[in-house]
């Protein structure tokens, strides 16, 4: 069911990646996904999953949850080392028939790329679930600072983004009560040609958007009911801070970034 | 004759996470043909989980569920009938309309079911008449109605299929006395027209009184009662244990009798009390 949808689901905890400055948060995860990406052999590739996987622990979300995340994408990762096994060439060749010849260069590539994805999945995948919506967007607006001195309207877009992720969920519902209410009426949408199946979304798709419509103007009312006006002079019931674990998790990442460079250049 | 029967019926929501929250425990229930059921209980007391399992929109985590003593999910083909013979209005059902005219959207359960086009047009009139919406009303968009209007559009848009059992989610939320009034008259009028079976599930202890014969009390996902309105109502000490109560009708004859007024118990709807109140002027008249 639409229910059982994971990915960029917040998962309410108490742990001690919860606790780190959302700011922190987004960076330190860019910054471990560059850094996977410049390891360039086994030993430093090896050492960014060793730290996921501490992340993954440190998070106190179920490892189920990180899997399940993990496997929407697993046939783009299938398809990625398959082709990286038949495209890169090498010195050792292992098998060749007709066209194809597949050197050991090859799977180690498609090996490699393998791991990266699953680990760029893991890393951004331990921000979201770790991570409110919320205090995501607010961190993102916050980040996004410099540029709203060039008079690019920050504050706007980071309300989009919260109004936009609050109501993933309220959507999800929907759709599944529209959808049990048509399929109460007959609709029948597993069965039929193309055509019939994409005609048989109709019902449940006009309205959703009718009720998207009517859910943002009256959102747009409240907030305007409120005084709500723009980011200009706006303060903020939760102001970030950072605090001493901020310090711990920029260390070690920069321990980790270290070690692979040391690792890449000794291997 | 039993229509439809639950045996230990359970249904667990999330199964298998860390939300997992049971909806419904333990249900054996057995509705007889031609029953008007009110089902009543608390937000979150299973209600709603409840009636989907009777057109199979829910599949229970455990138990079974029969309609005419037939299991429902033993074919899966014949599901799609099943819904047809089991019209299920959801809650707010207005919010489901989408097609270009009220008539085609009427129309669209009956088209389901692969009936011809006169017979369609035959039930969306019928359909339409019961529930009081003019022919100029369904040439119509459904978004250009007024929210009683669509109400009952969506409410049509179940009847068109000639459900013999009819199942109501709340059908009355949201809406005013009058549009209240004419909804209930409305499911009653269906009823005695086709003698379907009715399932209302609903807050409103005064609409369960008044157009109800039994009343079914859910409580934590269990049921607590199951009963004609005389006997369920006239255990209101513990339905106000589980936050429920009686319609304030019998509240008022419940503390008039208290005060020694004579005036009998089971007073569950205002025709009744203003006939009872008139027996009593009429007798207090005679003695004074």
């Amino acid at each position: 069911m639409l229910r059982d949808v994971t990915f960029g689901q917040y998962f309410p905890m108490d742990s001690f990646i919860h606790k780190l400055d959302p700011r922190f948060k987004i960076l330190l995860t860019f910054g471990l996904i560059i850094v996977a990406f410049v390891s360039f052999n086994f030993y430093s590739l090896g050492l960014v999953a060793a730290f996921a996987v501490l992340i993954m622990i440190l998070s106190g979300v179920p490892v189920k949850f990180y899997l399940k995340s993990i496997k929407p994408i697993l046939i783009f990762v299938l398809i990625t080392a398959v082709l990286n096994i038949f495209y890169i060439s090498g010195e050792t060749l292992l098998v060749e028939f007709w066209i194809v010849k597949i050197y050991l260069e090859g799977i180690i590539r498609a090996a490699f790329v393998a791991v990266r994805i699953v680990l760029l999945i893991i890393i951004s995948s331990a921000l979201t679930y770790t991570t409110s919506p919320t205090s995501l967007t607010d961190a993102i607006e916050n980040l996004l600072k410099p540029i709203s001195k060039l008079g690019v309207d920050t504050h706007s877009f980071a309300m989009m983004m919260t109004i936009a992720l609050r109501f993933i969920p309220t959507l999800i519902e929907e759709t599944d009560k529209i959808m049990s209410a048509q399929k109460a009426r007959g609709a029948d949408m597993e069965t039929g040609s193309l055509m019939q199946k994409i005609k048989a979304v109709l019902p449940i798709l006009i309205p959703l958007l009718v009720s998207s419509f009517r859910r943002a103007r009256e959102l747009a009312d409240a907030m305007e009911c409120r005084c709500y006006h723009g980011g200009e002079g706006r303060t903020r019931l939760k102001v970030l801070h950072a605090s001493y674990r901020d310090a711990i998790a920029l260390i070690s990442s920069f321990i980790l970034l270290s070690l692979v460079i040391l690792l890449n250049i000794l291997f | 004759m039993s229509v439809i029967r639950t045996e230990n019926l359970n249904y667990v929501y999330s199964q298998g996470t860390p939300f997992k929250k049971a909806a419904i425990t333990d249900v054996n229930i057995n509705i007889e043909k031609g029953d008007f059921i009110g089902i009543i209980g608390h937000t979150g007391s299973g209600k709603s989980t409840l009636v989907q399992h009777f057109n199979g929109l829910l599949k229970p985590t455990s138990g079974k569920v029969y309609f005419n003593e037939e299991d429902v999910l033993s074919d899966p083909k014949k599901l799609r009938e099943l819904r047809f013979k089991v019209g299920l209005v959801f809650q707010y059902p207005e919010y489901q309309l989408f097609d270009e005219t009220v008539e085609s959207d009427i129309g669209f359960g009956p088209k389901n079911m692969g009936l011809s086009d006169d017979e369609i047009s035959q039930r969306v009139l019928e359909a339409a008449k019961i529930v009081g919406l003019s022919e100029e009303l369904l040439k119509k968009s459904p978004f250009d109605l007024s929210g009683g209007e669509k109400r009952r559009a969506a409410l049509a848009g179940v009847l068109a299929m000639k459900p013999e059992v009819l199942v109501l989610d709340e059908p009355t939320a949201g809406l005013d006395p009058y549009g209240r009034d004419m909804i209930l008259d409305q499911i009653c009028e269906y009823r005695k027209q086709t003698g379907a079976t009715v399932l209302l599930v609903s807050h409103s202890m005064e609409d369960v009184a008044r157009v109800a014969e039994k009343v079914l009390v859910m409580n934590g996902g269990r049921v607590e009662m199951f009963d004609t309105v005389e006997k369920v109502f006239s255990r209101g000490d513990e339905l106000s244990k589980i936050g429920l109560n009686v319609p304030h009708i019998t509240q008022i004859f419940m503390k008039l009798k208290a005060k020694g007024v004579k005036v009998s118990e089971g007073v569950f709807t205002m025709d009744k009390a203003v006939n009872e109140l008139i027996a009593l002027f009429e007798k207090e008249g005679k003695n004074a």
